[in-house]
Formats: C-alpha cells, sequence, structure tokens
C-alpha cells in the first residue's frame, strides 16, 4: 500500500497524489486539506490525521477510512462508496446523498443527512454512533440515518429541530426520544421486531468496524421516524 | 360560485358563419374549452377554462376563432384593481399562495426601452457586415492579469478554462421537468449548431443528451437532483444556482405529479415524490463556503470546467458579486426581476429583486471599481428579448447574456403565463406525452436557430453602425449608450449620459 505524506501539500496536489497511487493508499499526516477524493471512484484511502472539509464530495464508489476525526461537509453530493471515521465529524455531512454508507464513530455536528436521498436501488445509509446535532435530516428525501447514542445514554440523541421538511427515507434513533420534539408531518413510534431485524446489518457493520458489541447495541430502546407524505408541499399553492 | 365565483376573464368568439365543426379546437385544447354539441350541432364553448393559450385561435382553418379579454369587470378603482381584488377572493376561497408563471407582467420600467445606441457619422465611419469580417465570438472565464513569459520570452499560453460561444448569447436555465423532452432536445440541438450554450436547469441530464455535452451547462443547485460525477463532467461549464431573478431568496417545488417516467429518473429521485429546492444552499453562509462549493466541483472535475455561480439580481448585487468574484468562480450570472420561470409565488415574482439593467451596471463598475473585473466573466439575463438588449447589455459591461422567454416563443410559447398548470397546449411546459409530442424537435431547433442567427446579424449592423467590429471591442463602452427620460440618479446608476449630452 503506498503511503502519502501530505505536509505541506494544498487540496490540489494531495488529489493528484492520491489519484496517481494504485488501489490502495495511506495519506499520512494529514492537515485540514480540503476536497479529497472528490468525485473518485474504485479506490481504497485511509487517512491519518485531520481531512479538511468536503471528504468525499461526489464520492462515486471510493471508500475512505479517517482514522481520526474529519471536518465539515462530509460526502457531500455523495453518490456510491463508503466513508468511515473512527472519530467526530462537523457539519452538513451527507449533504443530498444519493448512495454509498457514512458510518462515524463520535459525534456528527448540524444538518447531518439533509436533503438525503434514495433512488432505485441506491439507498444510502448514515450511521452515527454518539449523538447528532440539531436539523438533522432536514428536506430528508429518502436513505437511512441511524443514530445510536452510545457513550451517554441519559443525553438526548438529536439537537433541536431534527426532520423538517422531511418527505421520504427514515430515521432511526437508539432512544426512547422524550423530550425531542418532532415537526408535526412526521410520525414517531418506538421500533419493533421487524424494524430492529432490517437494520441489523448496519448496526453489525458498525460494531464490526469500531469494536463494539451488536447484541448489546441492539438490546435498547429504538425509535422510527417516518414522514407522512412525500408530498409536503401540495395543499400550499393557489393557481393565479 | 357564488361568493367564490370569478367571471372568465378571456371570451371565445366564434364566427359560426365560417366555423366547419371540424373540432379541430376540441382536440388541440387541453384545457377543454371547446366540445361538440350532438344535440344543438354546434361547437360549444366553456371561457372559464380558457388560458388564452392561442392554440385553437392559431390552428383553426379557417379563422373562426378568436379569444379576447372578457369586459365584464368589477367598478374601477385604481387602488383596487380587478387583478388585486380577485387574487384576494382566490386565497380567500382557498387559503393557499398566489402561483404564477413567466415573467413579471406588471408596468415596472424597462431600462432597455429607454437606453439609445449611438452611430457612427462623417468622422468615423460605420462598418457594413455584408463586406467586413465582423466578429461576434466571445469567450466567458477568467482573464489573466498580466502576460507570463517563459524564459525564451514566449509568451506562456496556460489559461484558466474558458467556454466559447460564436455570440454572446446563450440559453439559460430550464429544467427538464418544467419543460419537456421535445423542449431540451429543441434547446440541445440549436446550441450546438449555433456554437452555444444551453443549460440543464436543476434537473439532471437526460442521457439521450449527454451527447450535446459540449455546448450544455450543468446546473447544481441547493437540491442538488440529478447531481453525479458523470454530470458534472458531462458539460463544458457547472453553473451553481444561488438565485433565480424570477423568485430571489426562495426555492422550488416541483410537485410529486410532475415527477414521471423519464424526470424521476433524470432527477434520480423515485417517482411521485416531490422534487423540493430548499430556498438557501445549507451548506452556504458565506462567501467563504460559497468558495468551498466552487472548488469541491473543480477538484471533482479536475479543473477542466469553468463553475459560473448565478444570482438574482437584488438590492445589494454589487457586493454580493464582488464577493462571487473572490470565491474563485469563474463566471457571475445575474438574473433580473423580470426573468421568467415555471412557477413562482406571484409575490415574490412581482414585488422581489431590481432591474437586471441597474444591477449590471453596478457590478461592471463595482469590479472595475475593485480591480478585479477580469477575474470573472459578467453574463446577463432576466428579460433579454432582442438583439438591441443584448448590445445594450454589453454595452453596459455584460461578456454574454442569457435568454429563456425568447427562446420559448420561438419554440410556440404565446407566453399564456399558465405553465404551472402542467397543460401547456404548445409542447413546452407540459410532460403529457401527447402535448409534448406536438413540439418538433426539429422544427423547433429549427426556428432556435433562425432566430438567433437573426439576432446575430442585428447585432452585426448595430455594432458595425457605430464603427466597431467585434464584440469585445464594445464591451463595457458605455459612451455609446445614452438614456432617454431617466433621472440623474438613474443615469449615474447605469453610468451613462443623458442623450443630447
Amino acid at each position: 500500500m503506498e503511503r502519502i505524506h501530505a505536509d505541506g501539500l494544498d487540496h490540489k496536489a494531495l488529489n493528484d497524489a492520491i489519484k496517481a497511487t494504485g488501489d490502495d493508499c495511506i495519506v499520512e499526516g494529514c492537515c485540514g486539506q480540503r476536497f479529497i477524493a472528490a468525485g473518485m471512484a474504485g479506490k481504497r484511502i485511509v487517512i491519518e490525521g485531520v481531512p479538511g472539509n468536503a471528504l468525499g464530495s461526489y464520492l462515486n464508489g471510493a471508500s475512505i477510512t479517517v482514522m481520526g476525526n474529519a471536518q465539515d461537509a462530509v460526502g457531500d453530493t455523495m453518490n456510491d462508496g463508503s466513508i468511515v471515521v473512527h472519530g467526530t465529524i462537523g457539519d452538513a455531512a451527507g449533504y443530498a446523498m444519493r448512495g454509498g454508507s457514512i458510518f462515524v464513530k463520535g459525534d456528527a455536528g448540524y444538518r447531518a443527512g439533509i436533503h438525503m436521498k434514495a433512488y432505485r436501488d441506491k439507498v444510502p445509509v448514515m450511521v452515527i454512533g454518539g449523538r447528532a446535532g440539531s436539523f438533522l435530516g432536514e428536506y430528508q428525501a429518502g436513505g437511512v440515518i441511524v443514530v445510536l447514542n452510545l457513550g451517554d445514554p441519559e443525553g438526548k440523541a438529536v439537537g433541536f429541530f431534527p426532520c423538517t421538511g422531511m418527505h421520504g427515507g427514515k430515521m432511526i434513533l437508539r432512544s426512547s426520544c422524550e423530550g425531542i420534539s418532532f415537526p408535526p408531518q412526521v410520525t414517531t413510534r418506538i421500533a419493533d421486531g421487524q424494524d430492529l431485524a432490517e437494520i441489523q446489518p448496519v448496526i453489525k457493520e458498525f460494531c464490526t468496524l469500531f469494536g463494539y458489541d451488536a447484541k448489546e447495541v441492539l438490546a435498547a430502546t429504538f425509535t422510527v421516524v417516518t414522514p407522512d407524505s412525500s408530498n409536503p408541499y401540495r395543499q400550499m399553492y393557489v393557481a393565479n | 360560485m357564488g361568493v367564490d365565483f370569478i367571471y372568465p376573464e378571456f371570451e371565445v368568439i366564434r364566427n359560426e358563419s365560417r366555423c366547419i365543426a371540424c373540432r379541430v379546437c376540441e382536440r388541440q385544447c387541453s384545457n377543454e374549452v371547446h366540445a361538440w354539441s350532438e344535440r344543438r350541432g354546434v361547437m360549444m364553448s366553456d371561457e372559464s377554462r380558457c388560458v388564452n393559450c392561442q392554440r385553437c385561435v392559431s390552428l383553426c382553418p379557417t379563422r373562426a376563432l378568436k379569444i379576447v379579454r372578457s369586459d365584464c369587470r368589477l367598478r374601477e378603482n385604481a387602488n383596487w384593481t380587478d387583478a388585486t381584488i380577485k387574487e384576494v377572493y382566490k386565497q380567500a376561497g382557498s387559503g393557499g399562495v398566489l402561483l404564477s408563471s413567466m415573467g413579471n407582467p406588471n408596468p415596472l420600467p424597462v431600462y432597455w426601452d429607454r437606453i439609445l445606441i449611438n452611430a457612427s457619422q462623417v468622422t468615423n465611419p460605420p462598418i457594413d457586415p455584408l463586406r467586413e469580417p465582423m466578429e461576434t465570438r466571445v469567450s466567458l472565464g477568467k482573464r489573466p492579469q498580466r502576460i507570463e513569459r517563459d524564459d525564451e520570452g514566449g509568451i506562456i499560453c496556460d489559461l484558466q478554462p474558458q467556454i466559447e460561444l460564436s455570440m454572446p448569447v446563450m440559453f439559460s436555465a430550464m429544467s427538464y421537468g418544467s419543460i419537456s423532452y421535445n423542449a431540451h432536445a429543441s434547446l440541445a440541438r440549436a446550441a450546438t449548431e449555433l456554437g452555444i450554450m444551453y443549460n440543464t436547469g436543476e434537473g439532471g441530464l437526460h442521457e439521450d443528451f449527454y451527447a450535446y455535452g459540449p455546448h450544455t451547462i450543468v446546473q447544481v443547485a441547493s437540491g442538488r437532483f440529478g447531481v453525479h460525477e458523470d454530470f458534472l463532467n458531462a458539460g463544458a461549464a457547472i453553473e451553481i444556482k444561488m438565485g433565480q431573478g424570477a423568485k430571489p431568496g426562495i426555492g422550488g417545488h416541483l410537485p410529486g405529479a410532475k415527477i414521471v417516467g423519464d424526470i424521476s429518473r433524470t432527477r434520480m429521485i423515485p417517482e411521485g415524490s416531490d422534487a423540493i429546492s430548499p430556498a438557501p444552499h445549507h451548506d452556504i453562509y458565506s462567501i467563504e463556503d460559497l468558495r468551498q462549493l466552487v472548488f469541491s466541483l473543480k477538484e471533482a472535475t479536475s479543473y477542466r470546467k469553468p463553475v459560473i455561480v448565478k444570482v438574482a439580481a437584488v438590492h445589494n448585487i454589487a457586493a454580493i458579486a464582488s464577493g462571487i468574484a473572490r470565491s474563485g468562480a469563474d463566471i457571475i450570472a445575474i438574473d433580473g426581476f423580470r426573468g421568467g420561470t415555471g412557477a413562482a409565488p406571484t409575490r415574490i415574482r412581482d414585488n422581489v429583486g431590481i432591474p437586471i439593467e441597474l444591477a449590471l451596471a453596478s457590478v461592471d463598475q463595482r469590479l472595475r471599481d475593485e480591480g478585479i473585473r477580469n477575474d470573472v466573466s459578467i453574463v446577463c439575463g432576466g428579460s433579454i428579448r432582442s438583439a438591441s438588449d443584448v448590445v445594450k447589455a454589453i454595452a453596459l459591461g455584460a461578456d454574454a447574456c442569457y435568454v429563456a422567454t425568447a427562446a420559448l416563443l420561438a419554440l410556440g410559447c404565446h407566453l399564456c403565463r399558465t405553465c404551472h398548470t402542467g397543460k401547456c397546449n404548445w409542447g413546452i411546459a407540459t410532460q403529457r406525452p401527447d402535448l409534448v409530442k406536438r413540439l418538433n424537435p426539429e422544427i423547433g431547433s429549427e426556428r432556435l436557430v433562425n432566430l438567433m442567427n437573426a439576432w446575430r446579424h442585428e447585432i452585426k449592423e448595430l455594432i458595425g453602425g457605430m464603427g466597431i467590429n467585434s464584440i469585445e471591442a464594445l464591451k463595457g463602452n458605455r459612451l455609446m449608450l445614452r438614456g432617454v427620460g431617466l433621472t440623474e440618479k438613474e443615469l449615474s446608476i447605469l453610468g451613462i449620459n443623458h442623450a443630447g449630452e
């Protein structure tokens, strides 16, 4: 596996170096370089250090593993591939992602998974091991967002105003969601056996990646959030 | 009925002595205005459904039909106009937000019509485009600030990516979904034949149109519909849509009912699901954030495509444009408040934004004052109606113009302003297969090519008359313009003198 020393490289030089390697590479000493692996397909990239904003934007099949934290806009408009972060991530992760998966061991900032979509066989998945900030899954139109709230089960799984404008997909929170207020156009319910069976493969993958026991993680109350309508604005207009 | 009743806006006048009851009008009207009465043996009409699109009038073989404005009006009142009162009725009956289509129809000032163009007399002879070569080509993108030379003294010609246009006009963004497949096919073919660009709008790029990529601008907006790696690399340039002249500050909702078949495939969302483009890009709150989106797009396309940032003309447009010019964008597109749209809330369309003429002049001046005019090209749109509007825009400082309404008119649009119903009888703003097929892309593209070739010749005549033989030499040449009937303030914003000065 080739090693790239990110020291002193700007984002363009670093991406050029990644493109020039074979299928696998390790980026060492990453320090805030943005746009890493933008639009890339068919590579496996391991990043040591902290990648900058827009990591894996428009990602098209490549897989990225970050050994530490990542910053804002991880997986912006991602189409396919996987991003695994062994730490926490900043704001607006997975904006408008259409396919692939994002696994985060720790917390996510504001606006994770907003505008997430799904299309035919593409069902994007975002799993956040810790907690998610406010505005989680705004305008969510498809895909699955899972927040596991590991670490501090007393704390709130998600901040303020989750699911505003949600009109597709599903959100699953490992919490009874008391004290969390959802907008009127979504339905929340406690997950049943079928819901849990559905998310089991994703939870197992998360646990394998980050060394948790899937049975323990699943042995908790989960809340499922789904939208009531895929046409939330239908009645809003009158022709003039 | 009763309190909600609004008398039909139009009357269908049928000349019975000419009508041969061929029922063409009945077959052509998607609004179902015309019907054959078996019992009475005559054609009947339900004018309450009429939108005055003129389809039946145009196709009636005996010219037996005309549509006129109804004279059944409410009592005249300069404050409470007929339209204003009826809007109140509609909202009181429904509780809905008023929804309109196409550009602002209100009698607000059109500055193009108050600006006059110069011509050479005696001292500096005009140029005759019929016998002299005239250059209408333009390229859009960043210009280098200085000439760089290599060790041998040769000029280093590495330019930032550009788009080349055979004339300073492009077809502006209209998504597949807001307009039909055949309308897109017409625009794509015409742009290719003309050597200009058309624009996907925020609806993705249909697989059939990838072949026209070198003449396509692909758009990325807040919903990111249909945006993926192949799409970004398919076009000649990428446009980030921050705003639109017809509805500054708000997003778009394509109703789920219109997300069917190919539209769903092209937008890459499920059938029947609303396509919601939120008002803001939720990851852009500053020029620095915009810079991040600009560069993520450049990275994803290996710095081969210029990036356009499109904004609506609003009050602080000069400062906004200055920020965009510093964001790494190659081209700024400014859309004036008279720009068209497939659907916009009436109140927004008619009351938000500013005229493109004033916005363009102030942006060009601001970027010059700050020494960054060459860092970006400026494209202006929002009701460019003719070749003379184009020439005036170039002289005010634009590098090129965006046109959409004029292009739709060339395709058959009769500006009935009911695109939002999805029942366009001319096959443009509809997805109904029986209506779409009324627009033949062969004929449509030919008409667009005709229109643009006519404009190109008019542009040559207009600039030749000024003694100028290339578009580049006209750019920002405001001495070629004079205002008529404008105030000192308007003249100073436009940066032009009054006629006679």
